[in-house]
């Protein structure tokens, strides 16, 4: 069995004026797992972080990131762990070359060891040839890699990534995630990320914590959260009597329940890939003949919905509209 | 995982030479921080020369002319007893020097209020680099700036006709005004960065500094001495940092005889960098965060 790497216990924390950003959650990560947060806008997931990365204070409780306590030994932490917060942190004044060497030397690298590995990460996420442009000409998509890069500087054994793919385009979040899928093979490093794109979490991560309003609500793979609180959904075109249809189904131990809708026949199942064959060849034994056979799996949403009562989709057009909006402000700005 | 040595004064130098890379690199910025003191220089210093109040005319009373060199030399008596030389553009060109290392040690504070909204600070934060060397790089990188525009408005003077009258040997001097000049820009680089430790809007930073800047500058001697303040300024003067830096640079650079001694003045700009230095690193262990 592999070890624990981060440990939370009760890690609680309240903000000055009494928002209780997060509230006493636990959870274990695995070496080189890929544990995703997933929770809308506010949910504390940046605020975790925050604490699990030494920036912030937690309030009650108590967390350890390589067996080194955060709030007792926070230098030691800081050593082991490579940071990409959700902020663009890079100064944009300075050149993706001039920014990557300086967190070298932050931590305490010598010269040569810092230039070979600047030069080997900006290869790697394809910016070496842009290196000594400032970062105020960079795309966001440019940014985000260049903070995955200054991220792994000192080789972390954990990385932490505060919703690497946010505000991104389709193509540059693939990319983003080939970097972070390389990442875990190549180093076996341990990914601890925050995201809000449900299939991100759910095709990516190895296990996945759903947190809502400061709370951890469930904790799993995502195949086993969407199979304990959903059922897969099969729709068949099939014609004949309803009552005949009903007779043909009863016997099929993996279905929960169907109905009919616009002549088409809905049934959920807990197991879809073992209910079809069942389902197809009880309609073909009473003479009836199925035309058309689709199946669609259930996704994190459903399991959102299920502890919450309300959909995760809707809370993020808001986010990614602010979000959108910030950027907007701090260009203007500049 | 390599052998990682410990952070301390790689991060100290890397930081503060991006300080000091953002400041070079931005010329525009530098030239707009030295207007201010040359108009001042020139508007003070050569437009409305105090000392042409004194000299240059000669007075015609009917029946009773007084020579143009008489009133000369009574002006002069009255220049020299109110600033301590005849030269006032000198005494003003020296006296700005100080007023460049305040204005810019005191910006040092909104580079941390800046570095918090871009994001920069949370990052430095998550990196092994000591919290304390985080505001010493500032400091560095502050004074640095502060002694090099000081140095430009040192040269800017000298061409405008800044005259020297050394009281100890020239390089002595010199270094006596660097040395004034660095516990000067020590202390309010320190104390500009404290008061902006927690801050994160940059508009409160401002107006902190815009609040103080010209009190500051205006109850010290960098445009008339001490003893021709009104009473209730007077106390104030005596307790400013810059009050004692212009004594001194004065002093030395063209033989102003100072109001108190130049050991009290150094001692008092020595205690006044330590304590803002050693309040403004322990509280930065304890507070700077995000
Ligand atoms: N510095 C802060 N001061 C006060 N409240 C904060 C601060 N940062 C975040 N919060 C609040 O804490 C909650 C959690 O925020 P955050 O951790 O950023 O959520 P997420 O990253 O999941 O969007 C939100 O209600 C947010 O408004
Ligand atoms: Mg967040």
């Amino acid at each position: 069995m592999s070890e624990s790497v981060i440990i939370v216990n009760n890690l609680t924390k309240v903000y000055p004026g009494g928002v209780l950003a997060v509230d006493h959650i636990s959870f274990e990560v695995k070496e080189g797992e890929i544990f995703a947060l997933l929770g809308p806008n506010g949910a504390g997931k940046s605020t975790t972080i925050g604490m699990l990365t030494t920036a912030l204070r937690p309030t009650e409780g108590e967390a350890y990131v390589g067996g080194f306590s955060v709030t007792r030994e926070p230098a030691k932490v800081r050593s082991i762990i490579g940071v990409v917060p959700q902020e663009f942190s890079a100064d944009e004044d300075l050149t993706a070359w001039e920014n990557i060497t300086l967190i070298g030397y932050l931590y305490g690298l010598p010269r040569d060891e810092v230039k070979r590995r600047a030069e080997e990460l900006l290869q790697m996420v394809g910016l070496y040839g842009v290196k000594d442009k400032k970062v105020e000409t960079f795309s966001g998509g440019m940014r985000r890699r260049l903070e995955i890069a200054m991220g792994l500087i000192n080789r972390p054994r954990v990385l932490f990534l505060d919703e690497p793919t946010l505000g991104l385009d389709v193509q540059t979040r693939a990319a983003i995630w080939e970097y972070v899928l390389k990442l875990k093979k190549d180093y076996n490093m341990t990914i601890f990320l925050t995201t809000h794109y449900l299939e991100e979490a759910d095709s990516y991560g190895d296990r996945v914590a759903i947190i809502d309003r400061g709370r951890i609500l469930v904790i799993g793979r995502p195949d086993e959260l969407k199979k304990s609180v959903t059922w897969d959904t099969v729709e068949v075109e099939v014609t004949g009597p309803e009552d005949t249809i009903r007779k043909a189904l009863s016997g099929i131990r993996q279905i929960k329940e169907f109905t009919f809708v616009d002549g088409r026949l809905v049934v959920k199942v807990s197991d879809g890939p073992l209910a079809i064959p069942q389902i197809v060849n009880a309609l073909s034994s009473m003479g009836l003949e199925v035309r058309k056979l689709s199946m669609s799996r259930p996704t994190l949403d459903e399991v959102y919905m299920h502890y919450t009562g309300r959909s995760m989709r809707e809370e993020f057009i808001s986010k990614e509209e602010a979000f959108a909006m910030r950027r907007t402000l701090r260009r203007a700005r500049s | 995982m390599s052998k990682i040595k410990t952070p301390h004064l790689h991060g100290l130098w890397a930081l503060t030479n991006r300080e000091l890379k953002k400041w070079y690199k931005e010329p525009v910025i530098l030239i707009l921080s030295l207007i201010q003191p040359i108009l001042w220089i020139g508007i003070f210093g050569k437009a409305m020369n105090l000392a042409n109040m004194f000299q240059g005319a000669s007075i015609s009373i009917p029946g009773l002319t007084i020579p143009r060199q008489i009133i000369d030399q009574i002006g002069n008596l009255v220049l020299k007893e109110t600033f301590g030389t005849t030269d006032y553009f000198s005494f003003l060109a020296v006296g700005m020097l100080s007023f460049i290392v305040l204005f810019t040690s005191m910006s040092s504070g909104m580079t941390i209020v800046w570095d918090r909204r871009l994001g920069f600070l949370g990052k430095l934060l998550t990196t092994p680099v000591p919290r304390g060397s985080i505001i010493i790089s500032k400091v560095l990188a502050s004074i640095i700036k502060s002694l090099a525009q000081a140095t430009i408005v040192l040269l800017i003077g000298v061409l405008l006709g800044l005259r020297f009258s050394f009281s100890i040997a020239m390089p002595a001097a010199f270094l006596l005004m660097y040395l004034t000049l660095f516990l000067l820009s020590f202390g309010f680089s320190s104390l500009f960065l404290m008061l902006a430790l927690r801050s994160t809007r940059w508009e409160t930073q401002m107006a902190i500094m815009n609040l103080l800047n010209m009190p500051l500058l205006f109850s010290s001697n960098s445009f008339y001495p001490i003893s021709y303040m009104p009473w209730w300024l007077k106390p104030i003067a005596l307790a400013n940092p810059l009050t004692y830096a212009n004594a001194i640079t004065r002093w030395a650079l063209i033989g102003v005889t100072p109001g108190v001694s130049i050991m009290v003045a150094f001692a008092y700009l020595v205690a006044f960098a330590m304590l803002f230095a050693a309040l403004g690193i322990t509280l930065s262990w304890r507070f700077l965060s995000l």
